[in-house]
């Protein structure tokens, strides 16, 4: 036999509460006998006549909870003991799901987690986004931060107290992500598989993801880091923590890890962690003179063993001659401009004019107009301000495809359109119009407006990937899973005959 | 070590475009989201000044913890010049700072009646003079570790209860509840209410003093414990916590060595006020809010008060400074005879119920007297519940019968007052504004915002 006494002093609970708490004890296995109550002189009779030692609890008070169990071994009583506080524990205050009432909607990040989130996903302007982020990584859990304008200190911050507190922040300025299968931000529709990526820049991890998800190929999780994380300042903070998180994974069996080229110091690190690894991983920086995301999907593939054909197009539905003039590329996907800008200046041998030049020489003016070769990323924190995401308003694009149509310099657009959750739910119809009446009125002036689309898209993404390219090459594009097969053909109808 | 799971679907909280909350619908998950708005007074550099700052969260989380678990048991009563050793001339009274030429009706005429008790002045004239002069000295009760309900004002002879919690070491004052009607902390100062408080100083004081000797010392928050689940919210009402405590120091008052008839008198005091508890629940949360000042960084409140002229209130984080913006009138309901144009300003400490977690964020509680303050049950739940999403701990003691007995929501952010725009709930009476008038009716007041914007301001310019 074994018995223990404890008077807990200053717990209060009412005596329905304590009397079931009781009952559930007397219960329990091996009890034999067994008292919750307050130390009442009542509770103190009933204490005495069921054998417990009145000496144990001589300073109790109507105030105590007094708490006595006998039974048949010292297991049987903890046991018992354990069973009266897991009780005692769901019956405090942690949530009110049993009560009465309306619940009060969330007003901050703080209290929706305690509704039961598990993960925070803050869109907010960059000025507030900070102190939402830093609610969800003090309640220990990670955060998926799409805002910009997010100052760099503060990103050092959360991500120190990200690593403090062992979760992880995606971002500022991660455009996309996938965990347990749901997408977050904008994200496509991707099957699950042996691939996690970590990525530095969003529509390079959509475009990777997308050409992986082609070729039958599916992923663990994405996890954006933001495109910050690799400067110098942030030193790679999200991203090392992101390809432990990965490297600890079982389900992962390739870690990919893609960022734009980073500062030096910060990719040595990033390379050395790779390294170290236990799991396989892949690191690759894209920009000009490294390999395009497209081949990076290749070198995956490879890794993989899977077999690499080259991505989907759909061809343009007539002949297009070789012309003169020239390309004018409009992007929502920085890495893809960026992607498409290198491919176009390293073969043309001329300068691309941008907002967001590979060269400083070639930078726009604010009129984001210039003579020549142009590519515009509308996704630019400087286009988006106060305004939606082109993935989401095309409308500054479309704006843009009607004042091309009637600039006798323009010879190929070059455009990308990027589906999934979160983008435009259909963008097939206004870029098909815009197209076809672009097509029209340059034809009208005598020319031929040659339109390359590289659609960004998985087979399972809401918007119908292949129904879209089918209405595009109907408008008299040609469509490319690739962004950078996209770019070559854009560059090659300048050039030379290219179907 | 990152502890994210990814092979399990996460559940989403969203703050920002509800275009990712729909994205995330349309996926088959089920978001949580946040219904943010932009700050209260353009304060979103501050807040992340105060998010920066580390330590800030925790000693958030120090304070509450303090304020939870504080335990003040009533020990005594005793003259306020033993206690809080004030002189003659001084007069403490409720809310932040203010002075003769400031104070409200209600407050001058609590100051009037304290005057001619402490026989310092023999007409209302002779008090007017003397309170204009710098003959007498006035000071927050908040400023000595007291607290007085409506005009708040302890003078020398004046009884007062002493509560001291063993667990942080702090002691609280309050003086003893006269009753309704005209009374002085109204500001009435009638000969009847003088008379009272003679009978409080030289009976109720030392019958309660004998009492407490021969009982023991009361634990407070046990009882408000019991009477959260008795209907009372430790503010307007305190009906179910007097009847508590009546029972439990009865048996010691009938063995006091005094007079039938004065023994009678008490019983009869206590049990003809509903409110008597009040002048304890309030000192037990003036203990508790006072075990959990001054800790650098945090953001808690430990003081709302009002002086009938002023709102103001204290943070943890920020010492001894008032932040303070003109009293609101009181929404509610009024007595026959009088209305809104009859109210003084909002009056009194009464509000340490509402930061200590009770009172108006107790309201849940309460629905009995939901429509005395003007409203419906589901106001009751639907305040309470609001206040959880301004507080950082739910309090382990007091607790709600229909939420599930949640406890209650207790420490009061001043950041998430800011974030949120939601203002403290407090339950309060409605005193006249003319001095002698009295109380005129009970509802809700709404604090000033900008007090909390201010209070996180102050918290931020530390940090910065």
């Amino acid at each position: 036999m074994s018995a223990r006494v404890e008077v807990r002093r200053g717990f209060y609970r009412d005596s329905v509460t304590l009397l079931q708490a009781s009952e559930a004890v007397a219960a329990s296995p091996g009890v034999t006998a067994a008292l919750v109550a307050m130390a009442t002189s009542l509770n103190l009779e009933l204490y005495e006549r069921l054998g417990f030692e009145p000496a144990a609890i001589a300073d109790a008070t109507p105030n105590d909870l007094l708490v006595a169990v006998q039974g048949a071994d010292d297991a049987a009583v903890e046991r018992a003991i354990a069973l009266l506080d897991a009780r005692f524990a769901a019956s405090a205050p942690t949530h009110g799901s049993d009560g009465f009432g309306a619940s009060v909607p969330a007003h901050t990040t703080t209290s929706a987690l305690r509704q039961g989130g598990t993960l925070s996903l803050i869109s907010l302007p960059g000025a507030h986004a900070f102190v939402e982020a830093m609610d969800a990584v003090q309640a220990g859990k990670s955060v998926m931060l799409f805002s910009d304008n997010v100052p760099v200190e503060q990103e050092i911050l959360l991500k120190d107290e990200a690593a403090r507190h062992g979760v992880l922040v995606m971002g500022p300025d991660c455009g996309t992500a996938v965990v347990g299968g749901l997408g977050l931000g904008f994200a496509n529709a991707l099957q699950p598989g042996p691939v996690g990526i970590v990525a530095a820049s969003g529509t390079g991890a959509q475009q990777v993801s997308c050409l992986l998800d082609a070729a039958g190929v599916g992923v663990t999780a994405v996890l954006g880091t933001g495109g910050r994380d690799l400067s110098a300042a942030v030193g790679g903070r999200s991203t090392l923590a992101a390809m432990e998180l990965l490297d600890k994974h079982p389900g992962t069996e390739l870690a990919v890890i893609l960022s734009k080229p980073p500062d030096p110091a910060v990719a040595e690190k990033i390379r050395a962690a790779a390294a170290a690894m236990d799991t396989p991983s892949l690191v690759a920086f894209v920009g000009r003179g490294q390999r395009d995301l497209s081949a990076v999907t290749g070198d995956v593939l490879a890794a993989l063993g899977v077999s690499d054909d080259a991505p989907t197009e759909w061809p343009a539905p007539y002949e297009r001659a070789p012309r003169g003039g020239a390309i004018r590329g409009l992007f929502s996907g920085g890495t893809l401009c960026d992607e498409a800008m290198a491919i176009a200046s390293d073969t043309l041998g001329m300068p691309i004019r941008s907002n967001t030049p590979l060269d400083k020489e070639w930078a726009l003016g604010p009129d984001l107009r210039a003579p020549g070769h142009v590519m515009i990323d509308f996704g630019d924190d400087q286009l988006t301000q106060g305004r939606a995401h082109p993935m989401i308003d095309p409308s500054l694009r479309l704006e843009r495809i009607a004042e091309e149509a009637v600039d006798p310099d323009c010879a190929v657009l070059l455009l990308d359109i990027v589906l999934g959750y979160g983008s435009h739910a259909d963008p097939a119809t206004p870029f098909a119009a815009a197209i076809r009446k672009a097509r029209e009125q340059a034809a009208a002036a005598g020319r031929d407006l040659a339109v390359v689309v590289a659609l960004i898209g998985s087979r399972g993404d809401p918007q119908h990937r292949d129904a879209t390219a089918e209405a595009l090459v109907a408008a008299g594009a040609s469509v490319h899973l690739s962004n950078a097969a996209a770019a070559r053909v854009a560059v090659g109808l300048i050039e030379g005959a290219v179907r | 070590m990152i502890t994210l799971e990814l092979d399990d679907v996460p559940v989403v909280v969203t703050a920002g475009v509800p275009l990712f909350s729909d994205a995330l619908t349309q996926q088959a998950a089920e978001p949580i989201s946040v219904d943010w708005a932009p700050p209260a007074g353009g304060a979103s550099a501050d807040l992340a000044a105060i998010a920066a700052d580390l330590r800030a969260a925790e000693a958030t989380v120090e304070s509450a913890r303090r304020l939870t678990t504080a335990r003040a048991h009533w020990v005594d009563v005793v003259p306020a010049h033993e206690a809080l050793g004030l002189t003659r001339g001084e007069f403490l009274h409720a809310g932040p700072p203010t002075t003769w030429a400031t104070a409200s009706g209600p407050l001058r005429g609590a100051l009037i009646g304290a005057m001619i008790y402490e026989g310092l002045a023999d007409s209302v004239e002779e008090a007017e003079r003397l309170g204009a002069s710098d003959e007498i000295s006035l000071a927050p009760c908040h400023s000595r570790g007291a607290v007085g309900p409506m005009a708040g004002v302890v003078s020398a002879s004046m009884p007062v209860s002493v509560l001291h919690d063993e667990v942080h070491g702090k002691r609280a004052y309050c003086t003893l509840n006269e009753g309704l009607g005209k009374v002085l902390r109204f500001g009435a100062y009638a000969p009847e209410v003088i008379e009272r408080l003679r009978w409080m100083e030289h009976v109720l004081g030392p019958l309660l003093r004998w009492t407490l000797r021969k009982n023991g010392p009361v634990d407070i928050p046990s009882v408000l414990a019991q009477a959260l689940q008795m209907g009372d919210e430790g503010h307007n009402r305190n009906r179910a916590a007097t009847s508590l405590l009546l029972r439990e120091i009865t048996p010691a008052l009938l063995e006091t060595e005094a007079s039938r008839a004065d023994i009678k008198a008490v019983y009869r005091f206590i049990s003809g006020n509903d409110h008597f508890f009040l002048n304890l629940s309030m000192p037990a949360g003036k203990a508790a809010a006072d075990a959990a000042r001054d800790i650098p960084g945090s953001r808690m409140v430990v003081a709302m008060a009002r002086n009938g002229t002023d709102f103001g209130i204290q943070v943890s984080g920020t010492g001894d400074e008032w932040f303070t913006a003109p009293a609101p009138v009181v929404d509610g309901l009024y007595f026959p005879g009088f209305s809104a144009k009859d109210a003084n300003p909002d009056l009194g400490d009464s509000t340490i119920t509402e930061t200590s977690g009770i009172g108006g964020f107790a309201m849940a509680a309460a629905p009995a007297i939901v429509r005395f303050v003007g409203g419906e049950a589901a106001d009751a739940l639907r305040n309470t519940l609001s206040m959880y999403e301004i507080t950082v701990a739910e309090h382990p003691l007091y607790q709600v019968p229909v939420l599930g007995f949640r406890g209650t929501p207790s420490g009061i952010d001043a950041t998430l007052v800011v974030r949120t725009g939601i203002v403290p709930v407090v339950n309060t009476g409605i005193a006249g504004r003319e001095p002698g008038v009295g109380q005129v009716g009970a509802g809700l007041v709404t604090p000033p915002m900008s007090v909390f914007v201010d209070a996180v301001h102050a918290l931020a310019q530390r940090v910065r």
